[in-house]
């Protein structure tokens, strides 16, 4: 499974880098690093199966990150009483009158298909009224639930599960609102579905943002319940001081580094989980499948096969991949920030971790991930030292040498950008190629 | 009775109408750049943003050091004079860019996927290069006079109680996207380079046949778009302001502009940008105080009256652009499509 | 002008366009074998056969646009044979492929300039030339020329290919998926403009009309001369009516 010299060096790499990092900066940043290594490798492998397997162009990592965000709060929060109280009549009528008001709505487009201008004004009006309808519904429960301990809570809560179960409703959540976006867009043309996925997934966001009576909006949703100690615990009990004393390191420190060595091991057993599940159906006659409607989409078509249906399923799958990475992400937080969803460091990262790794690639990809993040946190510091280099030299309150040293956070995305264009350029398979079977 | 009609209607013009027509304008003008590209050079350049951006911070940069040395224009802003070096400074990366970059996969003739991610890292670098130079921070740059017509004028002049106010920025985006979209009609429809651009995007195969030079459309289209980016985004910037982070933002929207016009059509991408652009606000815009003045007094609404409240601004351009791409991808006016 | 055998050995020095012993192919196998097609100033030259008997490849290898590894082009005496299609313009060719032969979005009249876009002298004279040809091109000079019907997009095809006032028009099935009366209308256009003294070379799928009309005539079958004769020798040849013309 570890293939090639070339992969194998490429992991001892990263992982002297790791060290390297604990020894010079502190262990808690490695293994933060470490442990957001592990969940972008996830995202990434995502990406990968829509990509690598199926040539498909995703731009809406963003929207599925943050439905497994969300599924975070919807599992784990406890709920909220008062608020269900207050409106939850409301938001389940409204709700259901939005449901009912799309599948009317579709119903009357498809079977009004020969009379185009009926079928406009016909949809037109069910949407109007359906929509009327659910606003009246839903806004005052709305303003009800908002209005309840705002502060603190003012939104529906959650249902009180383990936090663990999130992360497959995450996935789940991901994948049924891949389903829906992939029956209606996957039919279009790689250029207009990366711009559509990147326009729902927006959509998706925003809502996520104004919604406060369902996600607190901007106001976030903070102490989410977590699957590892705490670090008060920790350093309240009596075993846990000894080791510390026996370590010789201080005992707040200490807690840190195990809590995060905690999470890191769940990461690596869903990761390794993933993985080993990804190479299992690349290596089935489903993936050569796969591929080889990839590599000639019209013989395919020729052959019988149902491209639209295979194109459909990688979707759906590799959506549930990166929903349950996005449960993950939000659970190490333990907060769900609905404005830290940006497509820069969430869809176009992921992208060019897939392009580096290695697109096609399992393994690859979840080099990529490990190797880009680490560039991406590590570039600010690395670039900070890189200018203090070189400009040692110069005047300390020199007005250029002020802003150099500024600016030098930003290099990291200016060399982002040049390292795609260099691997698109000169190594485009990647770090790790696609291996021909 | 009158005077509530006209107070209603002074009331749209103010908030939706004006604001529409500048908005849309900077909608025009960077979907234009954007499907003249997707026309003769065949992709979705997601870099087109970033575009706009390197041009309106060159605009800045001149600006400030105009400013310093005291040379002004006089009520309009000063960026004015500062445009053409914004303008001059785009067509160079763009050119330079193509160079570097793009030519290669023309050469190696790669997927329109190819290209789509390939203006992904193109972003990326000039995004960095951006904010290396001038930093992520906003930067107000407009001088002169701010207004071209105050609240408290128009009400003094028509006696109504709502005022119309006109914002230099606004009244100087409109007049410059009709003198730029005039000059740009005029060059594809009326001189013999336009029209071998418009018969190279037409019928590739057959342009090369009748001599004329790949290379040589190239180059233009890049130089076009460059200015237009610069213009677009410096516009764009003096209305506003200048920061760096909105010009990844805008992208969305200017995309749909040109998608919902239909791609590739220079007219579908002026007038996707103003569907857009007045969707935005007509969709968003409280129509609370106007339903006030129309209604008789019984009917006057207690709540704002949005369709959508006005955080789903741009979310708006979304739906519209999704919409358009399920029901009808080639547009308006029926562009290239899938 | 017709004997009727095949050796014509003086005969090619007198061609005006000729494209002699030509073997050559897309890059894998050979599909034309020491293939010789050729036209005179003013004459119709016609080539056909059965599908797949590489008509079109012969002309494309004329034009310039495939490979030959064998042979030779020769142009008013000239060896044009390693120059590429657009070259061969200049040197006085004229080419109107089957398909996407116009620029659909321009009207007629930008057709017909892009047409003559190498030229640097006036075109005007040349576009009324063209119009008296194709009356019908003048009356829809401003219409977008993909709004036009399948014939009257063809008539813009051939005017395209004037304007560079060409000695030689090659012609890639001309009548490909026109009605009858097109294609005589078609067919009595290629005749006035052979008239001026244009050599036209023309690969044809409805043999029988188009060697009706033709001065010369080339049969190929699989890639290689079976009969050359005029068109009238070749339509009143037993053999040739049994295998190609349906009796």
């Amino acid at each position: 499974m570890f293939g090639t010299h070339k992969t194998k060096l490429l992991f001892l790499l990263m992982a002297v880098l790791l060290t390297f990092i604990g020894f010079i900066q502190s262990w808690n940043v490695s293994l933060a690093i470490l442990n957001l290594c592990l969940i972008s490798a996830i995202m990434t492998l995502g990406v990968n199966i829509q990509w690598g397997y199926a040539g498909i162009v995703n731009f809406g990592m963003m929207g599925f990150a943050a439905l497994g965000g969300v599924a975070a709060v919807l599992v784990a929060m406890p709920p909220v009483t008062k608020g269900w109280e207050a409106g939850g009549l409301g938001i389940m009528g409204g709700l259901l009158a939005a449901a009912i008001t799309i599948i009317l709505g579709i119903q009357a487009w498809t079977r009004l298909a020969g009379q185009s201008r009926r079928r406009y004004w016909i949809t037109a009006l069910i949407v109007v009224v359906g929509y009327t309808a659910s606003r009246l519904l839903i806004d005052p429960a709305v303003s009800a639930i908002e209005s309840i301990e705002s502060a603190k809570a003012g939104y529906l809560g959650g249902l009180g599960l383990p936090i663990l179960l999130s992360w497959v409703v995450g996935g789940l959540l991901a994948a049924a609102a891949a389903y829906v976006i992939g029956k209606i867009s996957l039919g279009l043309r790689s250029d207009y579905l990366a711009i559509a996925t990147l326009g729902i997934s927006e959509i998706l966001i925003y809502v996520m943002k104004n919604e406060d009576w369902l996600t607190r909006g901007v106001k976030n949703v903070n102490g989410i319940p977590r699957p590892v100690p705490y670090e008060i615990d920790l350093q309240e009990s009596m075993w846990f001081v000894q080791l510390a004393s026996d370590l010789g390191i201080a005992s707040d420190e200490l807690s840190s580094i195990v809590v995060k060595l905690c999470y890191a091991g769940l990461f690596v057993i869903v990761l390794a989980g993933l993985f080993w599940l990804s190479e299992t159906a690349l290596r089935s006659p489903w993936g050569r499948m796969m591929r080889a409607i990839r590599d000639n989409e019209t013989a395919a078509r020729a052959m019988g096969k149902d491209v639209t249906a295979r194109h459909l399923q990688v979707f759906v799958i590799g959506s549930a991949v990166i929903g349950i990475a996005g449960a993950m992400l939000t659970t190490l937080d333990g907060q769900f920030t609905p404005a830290s969803y940006q497509p820069l460091r969430f869809t176009f990262l992921i992208w060019i971790m897939v392009i580096v790794g290695g697109s096609g690639n399992n393994m690859g990809s979840v080099l990529g991930g490990f190797i880009i993040w680490f560039f991406w946190i590590e570039s600010e510091p690395l670039g900070l030292w890189l200018i203090s280099a070189i400009t040692a030299t110069m005047d300390d309150a020199s007005p250029l040498k002020m802003h150099l040293l500024e600016s030098a956070a930003h290099m990291r995305l200016m060399t982002m950008g040049v390292v795609m264009l260099l691997v698109l350029r000169f190594a485009p398979q990647g770090l790790i190629p696609e291996q021909k079977r | 009775m009158i005077t509530d009609v006209l107070n209603a209607l002074v009331l749209i013009a103010n908030f939706v109408i004006v604001p529409g027509l500048a908005y849309g304008s900077q909608l025009a003008l960077g979907a234009l750049g954007v499907t003249l590209v997707y026309s003769v050079l065949r992709f979705s350049n997601f870099a087109h943003g970033e575009m706009m951006s390197f041009g309106a911070m060159i605009t800045v940069l001149m600006t400030w050091w105009l400013q310093t040395q005291n040379i002004s224009l006089g009520g309009l802003p000063t960026a004015l004079l500062a445009l053409p070096f914004g303008v001059l400074g785009a067509i160079a990366l763009c050119l330079f860019v193509d160079r570097t970059v793009f030519s290669y996969y023309r050469r190696t003739r790669a997927a329109g996927v190819t290209y789509l991610i390939v203006s992904v890292g193109v972003m990326f670098a000039i995004g960095g290069l951006i904010r290396f130079i001038i930093g992520p921070k906003d930067r107000v740059f407009a001088d002169g006079e701010r207004f071209i017509l105050k609240a408290r004028a128009f009400k003094k002049m028509t006696g109504l109680s709502e005022g119309l106010s006109i914002k230099t920025s606004q009244g100087v985006t409109v007049i410059a996207a009709i003198i730029i979209v005039a000059l740009l009609f005029w060059f594809l429809n009326r001189t013999k380079t336009g029209k071998s651009m418009r018969a190279y995007s037409d019928n590739e195969d057959l342009a090369l046949l009748s001599g004329i030079n790949p290379e040589r459309v190239v180059m233009i289209v890049w130089i076009i778009t460059g200015a237009l980016a610069a213009i677009a985004g410096s516009l764009y910037g003096l209305d506003k302001s200048y920061k760096p982070f909105t010009y990844l933002q805008i992208l969305l929207p200017i995309f749909a502009s040109a998608i919902v016009g239909g791609v590739g059509s220079p007219v579908g991408a002026i007038a996707g940008g103003f569907v857009i652009a007045f969707s935005e606000l007509f969709v968003t815009f409280a129509y609370k105080k106007v339903l006030g003045y129309l209604l008789p007094e019984a009917f006057a609404p207690s709540g704002l009256m949005q369709i959508l409240s006005t955080d789903y601004k741009i979310a708006v351009s979304f739906v519209i652009l999704v919409i358009v791409l399920l029901i009808r991808p080639t547009g308006i006016f029926s562009g290239k499509t899938l | 002008m017709g004997a009727k055998n095949n050796c014509k050995k003086d005969r090619h020095e007198v061609q005006y366009l000729i494209g002699e012993n030509m073997t050559g192919g897309y890059g894998g196998a050979n599909i034309l074998h020491n293939c010789t097609i050729g036209v005179d100033k003013g004459e119709i030259a016609v080539v056909v056969g059965p599908n797949g008997a590489g008509k079109s490849t012969a002309m494309k290898a004329v034009f310039g646009m495939l490979y030959l590894s064998e042979g030779q082009v020769r142009i008013d005496g000239e060896d044009i044979t390693h120059l590429k299609p657009q070259e061969r313009v200049m040197k006085g060719m004229g080419f109107v492929p089957q398909n996407n032969n116009v620029f659909p979005s321009l009207t007629v009249e930008e057709n017909l300039e892009m047409g003559a876009f190498i030229r640097t002298s006036d075109i005007s004279d040349t576009m009324a030339q063209i119009f008296d040809l194709f009356p019908v091109l003048k009356e829809k000079r401003r219409q977008p020329a993909g709004e036009l019907s399948g014939g009257q997009r063809q008539q813009v095809a051939v005017g395209r290919a004037l304007m560079t006032q060409p000695k030689v028009l090659m012609l890639d099935e001309p009548t490909a998926g026109v009605s009858p009366i097109v294609m005589d209308e078609l067919f009595d256009r290629i005749i006035e403009v052979a008239r001026t003294g244009i050599a036209v070379l023309m690969v044809e799928q409805n043999a029988k009309q188009a060697l009706n009309i033709a001065d010369k005539g080339f049969v190929l079958v699989q890639g290689s001369n079976r009969f050359t004769d005029t068109g009238q020798a070749l339509l009143a040849d037993q053999e040739v009516r049994k295998a190609f013309l349906g009796g």
